[in-house]
């Protein structure tokens, strides 16, 4: 197994994680963890691929990483001001609670 | 594979594990702050700084602080008898887990990945730079609009509205108060605002944010 | 001969990396910059505590600690012994992992920040590409500790000290690091050893260093002052203020952890003052042509205790700030006037070299200072200050 696919492996497995978390757990706060988690699984694969690629010296993939980097920053900010404004009106953080638009 | 990427993608994995699994949500906000530092070492193992340094300034520095100050904001922390995970959770880990087989079913039978290292070219901060404002100046300029907007957006929506009490008369505050047959909450809003505008001391720090509080005046 | 005197370190662990084995030369080289960092900083901490506290006496009209040695000058001795042997309590229901963890948080970035300063000629830990982002990349991870150890202390009190002190930093790191992105734009490069050597040469026996220009000097205030409140300085102090909210996040710790969160607070600001120095001061290039032969880690170190000093009177002499000013201060005066920095050093850069350059950029400084400060403080209605002395 050569390194490419050491780091390939490592970024699915956090991807994995990330989706995991993301799916099961209750709080929406975790839910955003994952969300990051599953960010930062596919940077590292972009990170990966560009220095393993044939040709390094193209930048694209580090470039991309740097604005996956800003979006991530961006969506975590507005998540987590979501979040706290269901919480001020449903009094929990718990997603299974904010069911009142169901059915 | 070298021993240093086996201690840290083990340092990764596990802090990551953690963060989605932990009960206590600081703890998992501070295992997730180790994966992204266990990330930001790997960046650098694989010779691409300024992504490396950017995470650490990005990540640890901003979002996983963010994290933290939502934690503290929304103190729901579940009591300990409910359970962390969701009823149909068996189905949320199965799809999971089936993404992760996939993944790694292509990575490990893919011919298309090389096994020989190419030689490594270090690409300057300068370099960087230059693409940033010539080739990819378009979605650097988008990325400052987004950025503004998220900031802007995230202010709007977190913002405390704040009890509507400016303008309104002590009377009819109590009037309406005993009116609404001892609605707890609107009694004591009234009785706030009837403390505020007397100008009682101690309670001018419970006043809307829009009233301005003169240095010459109440003490906060 | 001034060259030996100069590269003395150098030659040095030179010298004594020459003994290790050829494979190993780099690491040993490395362990020799990181024991040499490990042996000047912390005793320049001992250093400034007895100076702070003596230099705060006699701003305060009263002499400083005088009693363990001569002019007390073997206080930070008794210091540490007490700090060392002081009992550690935690409280009972404070989380343990993290509240153990908080200091080393606090201490490893600081030291880390530490590598990439140049003090001397050739005496830079390690050259980065990328150096002033690793340095602010690090400063932003030790905020981190901050909230770790105000929220493990479950004591309200900590944890408020925590809040206001993460919103204190995270507000005055903006102006700080827009600071530094003019000198960045100046130079065109990240490395800090480019940016000392952009400033050496003279002209007409002064300096080119970036403070004597009117975008560097701005940009200079603006960085010494968010320094001050990154390192939660005087008048900055108000997480940690003694009179407001007794020691604000450290309140649980005692003994040695205390004594860590003391030392990777003033390390911080010999970190930050040490960038202000490689930034806008020249680094280690002497003041004037003639005063070349003096050594240049001499320069670094004196610019660097001068800074000290500069932390230490303000500290003594101005009150500290209200947490709605701090907060006001920061969004809406240095980040303008930051942002306008920009501009005028991009400005400096593209017109030709002489008086109207002058004009322009200083005009360009000097007009939106006055309009903000007087924007702001009509808000405030302040009244005339008044005097009262004791009778």
């Amino acid at each position: 197994m050569n390194p490419l696919q050491g780091y390939l492996l490592l970024s699915a497995l956090l991807f994995g994680i990330g989706l995991a978390g993301a799916l099961t757990r209750r709080n929406a706060i975790i839910v955003l963890i994952g969300i990051e988690l599953m960010l930062n699984a596919a940077n590292l694969n972009f990170i990966a691929f560009w220095r393993y690629s044939p040709n390094p010296q193209a930048s694209a993939g580090i470039i991309f990483v740097l604005f996956s980097i800003g979006v991530a920053a961006a969506e975590a900010a507005v998540g987590l001001a979501l979040i706290i404004a269901i919480y001020r009106h449903f009094k929990t953080s718990d997603v299974s609670q904010v069911n009142t638009m169901r059915g | 594979m070298s021993p240093v990427f086996i201690i840290l993608a083990l340092l990764t994995s596990l802090s990551a594990l953690a963060a989605v699994s932990l009960r206590n949500l600081v703890h998992c906000a501070l295992a997730l702050t180790i994966t992204f530092a266990g990330l930001a070492a790997l960046y650098l193992q694989l010779h691409a700084q300024f992504v490396g340094f950017a995470q650490i300034l990005v990540y640890i520095g901003a979002v996983a602080i963010l994290i933290v100050f939502a934690i503290l904001l929304t103190r729901g922390a579940e009591p300990a008898g409910v359970s962390l995970f969701s009823k149909s959770w068996y189905l949320g880990a199965g799809v999971a887990a089936v993404v992760f087989a996939v993944l790694a079913g292509v990575v490990l039978s893919s011919k298309a990945l090389s096994p020989q290292v190419p030689p490594l070219a270090e690409i300057s901060v300068h370099q960087i730079g230059d693409q940033l404002m010539t080739r990819y100046v378009l979605p650097l300029e988008v990325l400052g609009l987004l950025l503004t907007a998220a900031l802007i957006g995230a202010v709007i929506i977190a913002m405390n509205e704040g009890p509507k009490r400016k303008k309104e008369i002590p009377g009819a505050d109590r009037l309406s108060a005993s009116a609404t047959n001892g609605d707890g909450q609107a009694h004591e809003a009234a009785l706030r605002g009837l403390a505020v505008d007397a100008g009682l001391p101690g309670s001018a720090g419970t006043a809307s944010p829009e009233r301005e509080v003169h240095p010459g005046e109440v003490a906060t | 001969m001034i060259e030996t005197v100069d590269q003395i370190f150098v030659i040095i662990k030179r010298w004594l990396v020459a003994f290790a084995p050829q494979a190993s030369q780099p690491f040993v080289s490395a362990l020799i910059s990181v024991a040499a960092i490990f042996a000047v900083f912390p005793s320049l901490f001992a250093l400034t505590t007895i100076l702070e506290r003596k230099g705060l006496g006699r701003i305060q009209n009263r002499l400083g600690p005088n009693r363990v040695g001569p002019w007390g000058l073997l206080q930070p001795l008794a210091d540490g012994l007490k700090a060392l042997t002081k009992e550690d309590v935690i409280p009972s229901v404070a989380d343990r992992v993290v509240h153990f963890a908080a200091p080393l948080v606090l201490v490893v970035p600081v030291f880390l920040a530490l590598a990439v300063l140049p003090m001397g000629r050739n005496m830079e830990g390690i050259d980065l590409d990328a150096g002033v982002l690793f340095f602010f990349a690090v400063g932003a991870a030790t905020e981190l500790s901050v909230f770790m150890a105000g929220w493990s202390s479950r004591n309200k009190y900590s944890l408020l000290g925590a809040m206001r002190a993460i919103a204190q930093m995270i507000s005055y790191e903006v102006p700080l690091i827009l600071s530094a992105v003019t000198v960045i734009m100046a130079v065109g490069s990240l490395s800090l050893v480019k940016i000392v050597e952009a400033q050496s040469g003279y002209w007409a026996g002064l300096p080119q260093w970036y403070v004597l220009t009117p975008w560097g000097f701005a940009a200079f205030v603006l960085f010494m002052i968010s320094a001050a409140a990154e390192s939660n300085r005087s008048p900055f102090d108000l997480p940690e203020g003694e009179s407001e909210i007794i020691a604000g996040y450290y309140i649980e710790y005692s003994g040695f952890k205390f004594a860590l969160f003391f030392l990777g607070e003033y390390v911080g600001m010999f970190a930050i003052s040490g960038l202000g120095i490689t930034l806008f001061l020249g680094g280690w290039h002497a003041p004037l042509a003639f005063l070349d032969w003096v050594p240049s880690y001499a320069w670094f170190f004196g610019k660097l205790l001068a800074l000290i000093c500069l932390f230490i009177w303000v500290r003594g002499t101005l009150p500290r700030l209200r947490m709605d000013q701090l907060m006001n201060f920061a969004w809406k005066f240095m980040l303008p006037m930051a942002l306008i920095n920009i501009l005028v050093a991009g400005l400096w850069r593209f017109m030709p070299v002489g008086w109207e350059r002058w004009l322009a950029c200083g005009a360009l400084v000097v007009g939106p200072y006055l309009l903000l400060a007087k924007a702001l403080l009509d808000n405030n209605h302040i009244g005339r200050r008044v005097y009262r002395y004791a009778d």
